[in-house]
């Protein structure tokens, strides 16, 4: 819970440091104060904490860590952040405080009890992120990718908020605790209105975390909102949407996944081959990122197909590892932004000459996305692909297979272009925080795919 | 401890010649014959009975019951005697190239050697995994950063087509995981799994693939040639030297022990493939020009004859396949380092170009002579042994299929001679007359290569003796559980 209230009075802080023009501490107080929130969360683990609020809140293991996950993964792009945004405008401080409300809202995502508080954190935290799409306000395309997103996250918003209307018509309640209790005591007799708002929030919920077919707006805002606020949405985001949805779908509807697993798995594997199929035709390397955060989203809801006791475990490393390759792909991709102007592959060639380092730093982030061992990425897909086996679904884990093949292709050719295109350019220069977020996502890739003990211990 | 000093040493090598730039490739090769001399003592130490030796086991990942364990048995000894002895010479044999960034050049070499005694020693199946495509990664980069013109395109292909095969065969690990009572990736606990004979002929098929394609077999091996082609010299030794022996020898420990009855059921056209490849490969390399694509070619029949004697399954051709991968990957070795001199002297590997070499360097053409006598597997060199144990083992199974893999060894001594008479014989012209003999690093190579293929040859008792026990093991186990499940 502290974590939560850090976290807001630390925006109004940044907010009133705005104001007094005190633009150099900006950065420090947002990192000094995230670092006492993520303390905060890490004091939580293993307390046995209760529903609080009566009954809005638990701030259980579960939220504890994908909080942690979330505030850990801000503080690596905020520190991406130095300069950026100076050069879009001059109200800096505004966009400090709206990231650190959209991570509230993202506290209040993970750690619900109560089907409103769903629909709160989810508004909060869409609410910020529609903004932060549009910062760049001179910009067309990121004008554009603010309205698309806007547009259509209220239309879904509402599926969303239609689902919880109709489950509250049902069980006469919010509450996580008595729906669970309504569908486990009684499961032959649920009432088809029970059904019906299940679907709608399942659309609700898809569409947030981007799988296909409601995937249509991922490219468009990803690839016109600032690289920043792309990064952020591709990896804390969706992170917390799947720790949203999970939660829902784990503690309340697992009695009844005869019903919607099928829709899941159709879904699912629509998502692998949408997103890894039209990532191999992309020029841009931010589009290719877009894409394949839904190929992402693809392995990811796996762990919703084959619900079990590893589900949560599963999203954990999975989004731990791929938060922190793309966290590398995004600050690479900002540094070549700043020195070619663009985002094609092109701007990757001879990269190993002009900077091994870089190279080197994103080709183990492409192997990690790739699924290559040693890579926390592997570790990830092989936790999804034994969940799935140990629930029969071969056929899927095969699809799977072929998916990963096809996402070789893309990541690769990254890797192509660093190593093998000529030189047209010169040296990047690397500033020192770039490099502190490098070498903190390398080492976790490699840590956690080398001896994945360091998490799964945890358990 | 040994043996996680054999494994984990060529990273630390790797580590230093990296870092010391200006003395990578000295670093690199006395780094991997201090491995080397290691690995001596350690065969000199091993009990040549069935057991597991210089076992190591830690947890590593516990909660999905995954263990580092790994060791040294009959049936992987020679395999890592066969990589550390020819990464120094590998190594050794790369001395004379300029290639750009050397330092990085040598750490993959020896990372991929890390690998590959992984690969060898794994007991666990997650460990398997992992060391299968942690040597697959290096190889990749070696190939395609220092390989030729189309090196991009050809090893893009190879890349995925191995991946694809080894993410199948993943799948395959993580059902047996999922099988076993405890949940436990041990090889021990696979070898007990008591399952259907479809779930079993799933399971062969899907490790079949992965191991198929590695080795490869016919029609899995279209990567292969491309690949050897472009790839450097020493990514062409790596690979064919020991990589592809990544297929056979998981044939023997993996494919056929963990999933007997789906061997019963498909052994037979595994078999099959296995031979059409032998015929096929050889018919082609007979027509080849290229001397690298024809030594490619001519690595396709050799692996089919080992793979033919792994499916026929008895404690011949089994000991046959064991020793015969160890000479092929000496003589293919020597074969591509014959070629690499010609190819760094001349510039050319069009066999109608050359001619007359060994006129101008006699010393190449005893050394080439010696390669090639091996592995046209005369008497008294070492692949006559090795392809003897292999054909009776496999008459032993069926007779026809003897008598059309024996076809290896006329159609060998056809495309290999054609190959030596072209290259060495004849009239000279301009460019073979500029041929320089051997020079002292080259000699030593040759001289050395030549020593193991007739020492083995003569007398290839102590490594037979190695591998004896265990092979007997495992073959009346396996015969055991296949008897048990029929009657």
């Amino acid at each position: 819970m502290n974590t939560l209230i850090t976290i807001t009075v630390l925006a109004l802080v940044v907010l009133y440091l705005g104001l007094f023009k005190a633009k150099t501490l900006l950065l420090p107080v947002t990192i000094g104060g995230l670092l006492v929130a993520l303390t905060n969360a890490l004091l939580q683990w293993n307390q046995n904490n209760q529903p609080v609020f009566k009954g809005m809140m638990q701030y259980d293991n579960y939220a504890v860590a994908f909080s942690a996950l979330a505030i850990s993964s801000t503080i690596l792009i905020l520190l991406l952040s130095k300069n950026y945004f100076e050069k879009i405008s001059e109200h800096v401080a505004e966009y400090y405080t709206i990231i650190l409300f959209s991570l509230a809202g993202i506290v209040v995502m993970v750690s619900y009890h109560n089907l409103s508080m769903l629909f709160i954190g989810i508004e909060i935290m869409s609410v910020s992120l529609y903004i932060l799409a549009g910062i760049k306000k001179n910009d067309f395309r990121s004008n554009e990718a603010a309205l698309k997103y806007f547009l259509m996250g209220a239309f879904s918003t509402g599926f969303l908020l239609f689902g919880i209307a109709l489950i509250y018509g049902s069980v006469f309640s919010f509450d996580l605790e008595v729906i669970k209790s309504y569908v486990s005591l009684n499961p032959t007799k649920i009432s088809p209105l029970f059904y019906s708002g299940i679907l709608l929030m399942l659309v609700g919920l898809l569409f947030k975390v981007g799988a296909a077919p409601f995937h249509f707006w991922t490219p468009d805002v990803y690839d016109g909102s600032p690289t920043i606020i792309t990064a952020y949405m591709s990896t804390v985001v969706k992170t917390a949407g799947f720790a949203a949805f999970l939660r829902l779908f784990w503690f309340c509807f697992a009695p009844l996944q005869p019903f919607w697993m099928p829709v899941i798995l159709i879904i699912t594997i629509v998502t692998l081959f949408v997103g890894n199929i039209t990532a191999l035709y992309q020029q841009s390397f931010k589009r290719m990122l877009a894409y394949s955060s839904i190929s992402h989203a693809g392995y990811m809801l796996f762990a919703i197909v084959a619900l079990g006791g590893n589900s949560g475990y599963g999203i954990f490393i999975y989004a731990l590892a791929y938060s922190a390759a793309t966290i590398i792909a995004f600050a690479t991709l900002m540094l070549l932004q700043n020195q070619t102007g663009s985002d094609s592959f092109d701007s990757f060639n001879g990269l190993a000459k002009r900077n091994p380092f870089l190279a080197f730093v994103l080709t183990i982030s492409m192997l990690s996305l790739a699924g290559i061992p040693l890579t926390a990425g592997f570790i990830g897909k092989f936790v999804m692909f034994s969940n799935a086996l140990s629930q029969y679904h071969i056929w899927l884990v095969v699809l799977a297979v072929v998916n990963a093949v096809i996402g070789i292709f893309y990541y690769l050719r990254v890797v192509v272009a660093m190593y093998f295109k000529p030189i047209d350019r010169s040296e990047v220069p690397v500033p020192a925080y770039f490099k502190i977020v490098l070498l903190v996502s390398l080492a976790v890739t490699i840590a956690v795919g080398v001896y994945p003990a360091l998490v799964t211990n945890l358990i | 401890m040994d043996l996680l000093f054999i494994l984990f040493f060529p990273l630390v090598v790797a580590l230093v010649a990296l870092i010391n730039k200006n003395y990578s490739k000295e670093s690199a090769l006395i780094g991997s014959a201090i491995t080397f001399f290691y690995t001596a003592a350690l065969i000199a130490k091993f009990h040549p009975d069935s057991s597991t030796q210089f076992l190591v086991n830690y947890p590593w990942m516990y909660a999905f019951g995954i263990n580092f364990k790994a060791g040294v048995d009959g049936i992987n000894i020679l395999l890592i005697l066969l990589t550390n002895a020819l990464i120094p010479l590998i190594i050794l044999a790369s001395y004379r190239h300029k290639y750009g960034n050397p330092s990085a050049f040598y750490a993959l070499v020896l990372f991929m050697q890390t690998g590959l005694l992984i690969v060898f020693t794994a007991l666990d199946g997650f460990l398997f995994y992992v060391g299968w495509e942690a040597a697959l990664i290096p190889v990749y980069f070696i190939c395609a950063l220092w390989g030729g013109e189309n090196r991009i395109r050809v090893n893009l292909k190879f890349f995925v087509y191995t991946i694809f095969g080894s993410l199948i065969m993943l799948i395959a690990i993580v059902y047996l995981y999922l099988q076993t009572p405890t949940h436990t990736f041990d090889i021990a606990a696979f070898y007990n799994l008591t399952l259907s004979g479809t779930e079993q002929s799933w399971i062969f098929l899907a490790f079949f693939l992965a191991f198929a394609i590695k080795m490869p077999i016919f029609p899995f091996h279209t990567w292969q040639p491309d690949t050897y082609t472009e790839a450097p010299t020493a990514g062409t030794m790596l690979l064919s030297g020991i990589m592809l022996k990544m297929g056979t020898y998981g044939a023997i420990r993996w494919l056929i022990p963990v999933a007997p009855l789906g061997f019963v059921q498909w052994g037979k056209w595994a078999l099959v493939l296995a031979i059409i490849g032998i015929v096929y490969a050889s018919i082609i390399a007979f027509r080849q020009k290229d001397i690298k694509r024809l030594i490619a070619y001519s690595s396709i029949a050799h692996v089919g004859l080992i793979a033919a004697g792994i499916f026929s399954w008895n404690v011949e051709s089994l000991q046959g396949a064991l020793i015969q991968m160890l000479n092929h990957g000496i003589n293919v070795f020597g074969l591509f380092f014959v070629a690499d001199i010609i190819i760094r002297r001349l510039k050319t590997r069009n066999l109608d170009e050359l001619g007359g070499i060994a006129k101008n360097a006699p010393k190449f053409a005893i050394g080439f002579l010696i390669v090639l006598l091996g592995t046209v597997a005369l008497p008294i060199t070492n692949g006559f042994i090795g392809e003897f144990l292999l054909l009776l083992g496999v008459y032993q199974y069926n007779i026809w299929a003897a008598a059309v893999a024996g076809l290896t060894i006329i159609l060998g001594a056809v495309y290999m001679l054609r190959m030596y008479q072209k290259a060495m014989f004849g009239p000279s012209n301009e460019l073979t007359l500029k041929f320089t003999d051997l020079d002292g690093t080259e000699r030593s190579i040759f001289m050395v290569v030549g020593a193991l293929i007739i020492i083995i040859g003569i007398y290839p008792q102590p490594l037979l003796h190695l591998s004896d026990a265990a092979v007997t093991n495992l073959v009346q186990t396996v015969n055991a559980k296949i008897q048990s499940v029929k009657f």
